[in-house]
């Protein structure tokens, strides 16, 4: 039994308001919680314990007074450790940060904090959010609950893990090609991308600067709502943040989806995926004609070429974002240098995981003199192609319905290979290209269990939309109540 | 299309590295180079794309520039700052030397 633990955030606010729990028991119950689970799924980097009691005291007393902030005040919640905390070790899953602790909030944190949430603690993901699995992370990898041998998706695999587990109801994570869509599908919970500029990045440290976008993780598309008005909005501190007015997410969600027009891009499906997952997205979309919506199939030709495209893009971007990681400011720093510039490249040795020095590299070698146009410009030209292909599908149709991951959850160790790792991202990757937004939601279940990611991708900034969508399959669909079988307090399993 | 045998040598490798401040070990530098040859190969199916009239994409969203009035804003405590610091001297941070005797 989770108790409060297992709550959603608008069923935790409805408890607080009518007095039948207080934060504090809700905080209280997640913590103990984390206790007993957290050792065998391993989603914290660090738990903010006395923190998030001394934020819940203060929320039971705006509830006592009959002042509450707002919905989410009083509701815990964890963010991805690649946010910046005021006070709270912030790592990015890599040794190079491994005692940085921020002097300021991110804004999406400061904005959490402002609407009376309560933070539980930091989450691990893959070094500097370049993975698919965790497993890249500089500390350990996270377990999926629903089969502690399995991943739980990457990067955000802390971020799912925990609101699968029922450690609590949402959590932020960060997409930059996948990163919170794969996972979700992977844990079996809500997961939303939001369009590039609806959220600001300020405080987010910078992977790929022209792709990242935080979003929030959910067991239901209400909550995911609840967060991204939360978190949605221009902000003075970063000029990507787009001045465009944030709707009221939860008034339109039980508007129903009669009439909606639903795209199917056939190069979604393709020849070398996961049956089972194959057969439940198209019943999914079965289900989305009984609540109204009509189907068509459409066409984006230049899907096959959004990863290749991505893998320079991405890459190339990181390449310079990580340049600051230089042993001078803040960090690690090796030590028996002969110079500056030795200093530099020893300290980025040890401090960089496998895959970071890979994309650091690959980065660095699409931008150099002789590969720039044929690498970086041509990538950048085939991402308008793929943006085209959006265009022109949302010329006809209102969202579109496919598949979040070619597979569900891999086993640890599975895909050694980093193009195999890569290739996960095949349906993801496109829609971070063209900057849209983009849902996961739990769509079924495979016959062994492990969950199966549903994607709706939206236009630009209609957030609402997909929220709606998701909300109406949910209304009829039980997959997103159920909760993997953890037991507490059971011998360890898992791998170091 | 790239015709047969290895998109990138040691050499290369050897070059990127000193560009990334990067200090890889031979081995290292061996498995990179063999990872990141399977990785070009892959992107290189990029090349099959006729782009020659199509403008690239740097944003998928427009972005302007943004201005705000030239106000002063207090910045972060210069403490602050220094706090993270792997090897401070007073308000300074510490290198090793730049310049040869």
């Amino acid at each position: 039994m989770a108790g409060l633990a297992s709550l959603t955030a608008h069923e935790l606010g409805a408890r607080y308001r009518d007095g039948t729990a207080t934060p504090t028991q809700a905080v209280t119950e997640c913590l103990a919680r984390i206790e007993a689970l957290d050792p065998q799924v391993r989603a914290f980097l660090t738990v903010t314990g006395e923190d998030a009691r001394r934020r819940a005291a203060l929320a039971d007393a705006r509830f006592r007074a009959g002042t509450p902030y707002g919905p989410l005040d009083g509701v815990p919640m964890a963010v991805k450790d690649l946010l910046c905390t005021r006070g709270i070790r912030t790592t990015c899953g890599s040794k190079i940060l491994e005692g940085f602790v921020p002097p300021y909030d991110a804004t999406v944190v400061a904005r959490l904090f402002a609407a009376g949430a309560v933070l539980l603690g930091k989450l691990n993901m893959d070094e500097f959010a370049m993975g698919s699995s965790t497993e890249n992370s500089g500390f350990f990898t996270t377990c999926n609950p629903w089969d502690l041998a399995r991943v739980p998706g990457g990067s955000s695999g802390g971020a799912s893990a925990v609101v699968a587990a029922d450690m609590a109801p949402l959590t932020l994570g960060t997409d930059t090609g996948g990163s919170i869509r794969q996972p979700a599908a992977f844990s079996g919970v809500v997961g939303l991308k939001p369009t590039y500029g609806r959220v600001s990045r300020y405080g987010a440290i910078a992977f790929a600067s022209s792709l990242d976008q935080i979003g929030p993780f959910a067991r239901d598309a209400e909550d995911a709502a609840l967060m991204l008005g939360t978190i949605a909005g221009a902000d003075p501190m970063d000029s990507t943040a787009i001045d465009v007015p944030v709707p009221d997410y939860r008034a339109t969600l039980g508007q129903g989806i009669d009439r909606l027009r639903l795209g199917v891009p056939a190069e979604y499906f393709t020849d070398g995926m996961d049956p089972e997952v194959e057969q439940a997205v198209r019943a999914a979309i079965a289900t989305l004609e009984k609540l109204g919506a009509r189907t068509e199939p459409v066409s984006m030709p230049h899907t096959e070429y959004g990863l290749a495209a991505y893998y320079v893009i991405a890459p190339a971007e990181a390449s310079s974002n990580l340049a600051r990681y230089d042993g001078v400011k803040y960090g690690l720093r090796a030590t028996g240098a002969r110079d500056l510039i030795d200093m530099y490249s020893k300290t980025r040795a040890a401090g960089f995981g496998n895959e970071v020095k890979r994309r650091v590299m690959l980065g660095t070698y699409v931008l150099s003199a002789g590969y720039y146009d044929a690498y970086y410009g041509q990538a950048q030209k085939v991402r308008t192609l793929v943006r085209r292909d959006f265009d022109r599908a949302f010329e006809k149709v209102d969202l579109l319905v496919a598949p979040t991951t070619p597979g569900v959850a891999f086993k640890m160790g599975e895909k050694a290979d980093p193009l195999q790792m890569y290739l996960n991202d095949i349906f993801t990757v496109p829609v971070s290209l063209a900057g849209l937004p983009g849902v996961s939601i739990p769509g079924g279940f495979t016959q062994a269990g492990l969950p199966i990611g549903l994607q709706l991708i939206g236009r630009a900034f209609d957030e609402a939309t997909l929220l709606r969508a998701a909300h109406a399959y949910q209304s009829v669909t039980d997959w997103h109540t159920r909760r993997p079988a953890l037991q507490t307090g059971t011998a360890d399993r898992t791998p170091r | 299309m790239a015709g047969p045998g290895p998109r990138i040598s040691p050499g290369d490798v050897e070059h990127v590295a000193r560009l990334a401040r990067l200090d890889l070990s031979a081995a290292e530098k061996e498995r990179m180079r063999t990872e990141l040859d399977g990785i070009l190969a892959y992107i290189d199916k990029l090349r099959a794309l006729d782009t020659r009239d199509v403008p690239p994409t740097s944003h998928a969203v427009p972005v302007t520039n943004v201005m705000r009035e030239d106000e002063e804003w207090p910045s972060l405590p210069q403490e602050e700052m220094l706090a993270n610091a792997p090897d401070r001297h007073r308000d300074l941070f510490r290198v090793p030397k730049i310049i040869e005797e």
